[in-house]
């Protein structure tokens, strides 16, 4: 089966007929307005966007480093394109785990990635797909409630237990106006091999 | 002639023309499946997923026996290609086999030589979650077959070339909603129900026209408005409330019914729901043309266990009290034998006998068969409580089987496990497509009874008594679907040992056992092919019997590794 790109990006013809219609000073007709916000809610994380709450009584509103507290527990978030605050929520492959560990017990490459010590992956299991996670707050590491795969925030997330094939793409981070901000592409595809 | 055919089509395939191109190239010779055949299969066919509509999963073929089935062994395999639960029966119509697999995948292979006729694979979605990875399998009808699927697809795919004959949407996966059981196939109408408890999403039951995929009629599983019982759902529950349908239905021909077996309530926690949560942990009886409901009987009220009585009752009759009950039979999750007699418009309660150790319930009716509970064993918001046995019952889906020869129903149970559940004090708010489950997840445990010395059990009950006449113990669990035999044979996998096995149907005695690629979740079948009888069953590890495997290591400090990957099995004897 043919794998899907990693970062669907807007779509050349789309994007012509954009430039086209800003270097004409065409006013867009609605619909295409909306078909480029459709395609900014699905493209995945962008270097410079913010991240906001996917869920609960917050849900769209900021995440700031006040919102992480030191040890945890992760918060679930959605990337938010900075300029047009669209937030990229119409894929599921977009929900992003966030935690703030110690930066001293991060390996190399996740302290590389890491913002204060906040680590950032994808929040889908590699397995088969679920979404929400058990935290297990004295090894920083995170249970799958669906087939119990578990995977080391510390460590890249690799996978310790169970089903999972792989870890979860990790996602690089900075520090921008006192916010964890997207400083890179998902390190790896998000979700699992749908062809079995 | 159709064996000569499928001999060119194995040669050509090897020279290495795709499956699908040759087929339209050269068509395989097809026995229709008329409803006539559907109500009574030949004996040398498995043309359903438990053999014949009354749900036994028996074969009447006899050419193995309890004295030669030492002499079984494997005369072709196939590999699947896919991980996670293989649960699906090889389904066989006159030496075509049609076989599903985890990922949406059908095989129709030639049932005597193990050759590739085609292989349809659905893609799916890649933002789809899936809870349980598995299919169940397929029905045939006419020149068709027909496929379930994860993402909540109904799709009926010809049966000579796997091509696509219509696709229905049934729902929208994205809200939870998802398809694992194999179709009931009858006059004419495909039907389905839906998975998705776990997720809120309110259950139903549908039926699609086999020719054109249109939806001819839906029943949900929890009563709407105005309709009876919707006032055992407080407030706006019954939305979200599950009582999802993920087994099969049997069917009754002479009332025009099916019976259906239904989930549990959503969030789990029934003091989140307060009231008799109709029709969760029920059967449902159904009109086949209308979908109307004709009767039910709920097993339990109020679920709080995760006790599913998705395992459809098996239609047997059986003497009691001087007469014979036209009877549903049904080994529940929660641990009792169920006898009712079904009618025309109504399912009355026979009786019901704990068949693993049951601590929840303090008495039976005698008269309406509703249990009455130890509240201390009924899970609730904000509080721990243990029950066994646990959440995955005495017996999950894994289906019974009952051999008309022994008139013993056979029982693959698991005894003396138990669950330990907290409730939340609240449950999380819905969010569509979001586990509903009202449960404080990571602080979920198994455990086994002190002193226990097994897990898994394989019992035979003699429905002319009622009464159990013997148990094969298994040191861990027991996940085998039932298959049994005219030869007087039951055979099971189950076993995290990997063995598919086979006892003397009416002593009970070990007689054989295999070691294959992983663990088998499969249901076995039976047929013939040239006067020769083959067992088949597919042998892959996974979905729950993979999670009960965890939790138990979890409990011992241990860890165990059943591998993944399916392979299909096919033994016959050796000469």
């Amino acid at each position: 089966m043919p794998r899907r790109r990693s970062v669907p990006d807007l779509r050349p013809a789309r994007r012509a007929v954009l430039k086209l219609a800003v270097s004409m000073g065409l006013a867009l007709p609605v619909a295409g307005l909306v078909g480029a916000q459709d395609d900014r809610r699905k493209a995945r994380p962008q270097v410079n966007d913010r991240l906001v709450f996917a869920g609960g009584d917050r849900k769209g509103q900021l995440i700031t480093l006040v919102d992480l507290p030191a040890g945890g527990p992760p918060l679930t978030a959605y990337p938010m394109d900075p300029t047009a605050r669209v937030v990229r929520d119409d894929s599921r492959l977009n929900q992003i785990l966030l935690v703030r560990l110690d930066p001293t017990e991060l390996n190399g490459d996740t302290r590389a990635r890491a913002a204060d010590g906040i680590v950032a992956y994808s929040a889908v299991c590699t397995h088969t797909g679920c979404d929400v996670w058990d935290w297990q707050p004295a090894s920083s590491t995170i249970k799958c409630p669906c087939h119990f795969s578990e995977f080391d925030l510390k460590e890249s997330a690799r996978v310790l237990n169970g089903p999972a094939p792989r870890r979860l793409p990790a996602l690089p981070l900075k520090v921008v106006d006192g916010a964890p901000t997207v400083a890179g592409s998902f390190v790896g595809r998000p979700g699992f091999e749908t062809g079995g | 002639m159709s064996v000569r055919r499928l001999a060119i089509l194995s040669f050509a395939l090897l020279i290495g023309l795709g499956p699908t191109m040759l087929a339209a190239q050269s068509p395989v010779s097809y026995s229709a499946v008329t409803e006539q055949r559907l109500l009574n299969p030949e004996p040398h066919n498995w043309l359903m997923y438990r053999g014949n509509f009354n749900g036994w999963g028996y074969s009447p073929l006899d050419q193995i026996t309890p004295a030669n089935v030492k002499k079984l062994v494997p005369v072709w395999t196939f590999s699947t290609g896919a991980n996670e639960g293989h649960q699906a029966p090889p389904i066989v119509n006159n030496g075509i086999m049609f076989v599903t697999t985890p990922h949406q995948q059908v095989v129709a292979l030639n049932a005597k030589t193990g050759d590739l006729i085609w292989r349809y694979k659905k893609e799916l979605p890649e933002d789809l979650v899936q809870l349980h990875p598995t299919n169940r399998g397929v029905a045939l009808w006419e020149d068709r077959l027909f496929l379930a699927t994860v993402d909540a697809h109904l799709i009926a795919l010809d049966a000579k070339t796997g091509t696509v004959v219509w696709d229905t949407t049934v729902d929208n996966y994205k809200n939870g909603y998802y398809l694992t059981l194999a179709p009931l196939v009858a006059k004419g109408k495909v039907m389905i129900g839906t998975s998705g408890g776990e997720f809120g999403i309110r259950g139903y039951i549908a039926a699609f026209d086999a020719k054109d995929g249109k939806q001819v009629w839906k029943t949900h599983t929890i009563p709407g408005p105005g309709e009876p019982g919707h006032d055992s759902w407080p407030g706006e529950t019954w939305k979200t409330g599950g009582v999802s349908v993920w087994l099969t239905a049997h069917y009754d021909p002479q009332l025009n019914l099916s019976f259906w077996g239904t989930g549990n309530g959503a969030p789990w926690m029934g003091d989140m729901r307060p009231g008799d949560n109709l029709y969760s942990a029920s059967v449902l009886a159904l009109d086949v043309d209308t979908g109307k409901i004709r009767g039910y009987h709920q097993y339990h009220w109020n679920d709080s266990w995760d006790w599913d009585e998705v395992s459809t009752p098996l239609l047997i009759d059986f003497p009691k009290d001087g007469r014979t009950v036209k009877g549903l039979v049904h080994p529940g999750r929660n641990g009792y034998l169920w006898r009712l007699e079904r009618g025309a418009d109504s399912i009355k309660f026979v009786d019901a006998r704990p068949y693993v150790t049951q601590e929840v319930f303090t008495k039976i009716d005698p008269v309406t068969g509703r249990p009455t509970y130890n509240e201390e064993r009924k899970p609730r918001a904000g509080a721990t409580v243990t029950f066994c046995p646990g959440l995955w019952g005495g017996k999950d889906w894994t289906p019974a089987g009952y051999n008309p020869k022994t008139q013993y129903l056979y029982i693959p149970a698991n005894e003396n496990l138990c669950s330990t559940l907290v409730g939340q004090p609240r449950p999380d708010p819905y969010e569509p497509g979001k586990p509903y489950l009202g449960i404080e997840r990571p602080k979920t445990t198994m455990s086994w009874r002190q002193g226990a010395s097994h897990i898994g059990e394989l019992q035979a009950w003699d429905m002319t008594t009622g009464q159990r006449v013997w148990t094969h113990k298994f040191p861990f669990m027991n996940w085998g679907p039932i298959l049994t035999t005219g030869g007087g044979l039951v055979f099971l996998g189950g076993t995290n040992d990997r063995n598919f096995w086979a006892f003397d149907a009416k002593t009970g005695s070990e007689l054989w056992k295999f070691k294959t690629n992983s663990g088998i979740t499969g249901v076995p079948s039976s047929f013939a092919v040239d006067g020769v009888q083959y067992v088949a069953v597919q042998s892959g590890w996974g979905v729950d019997a993979q999670r009960m495997q965890a939790r138990l290591d979890t409990f011992r400090g241990t860890k165990t590794e059943v591998p993944q990957g399916g392979v299909i099995w096919v033994f016959a004897l050796r000469d």
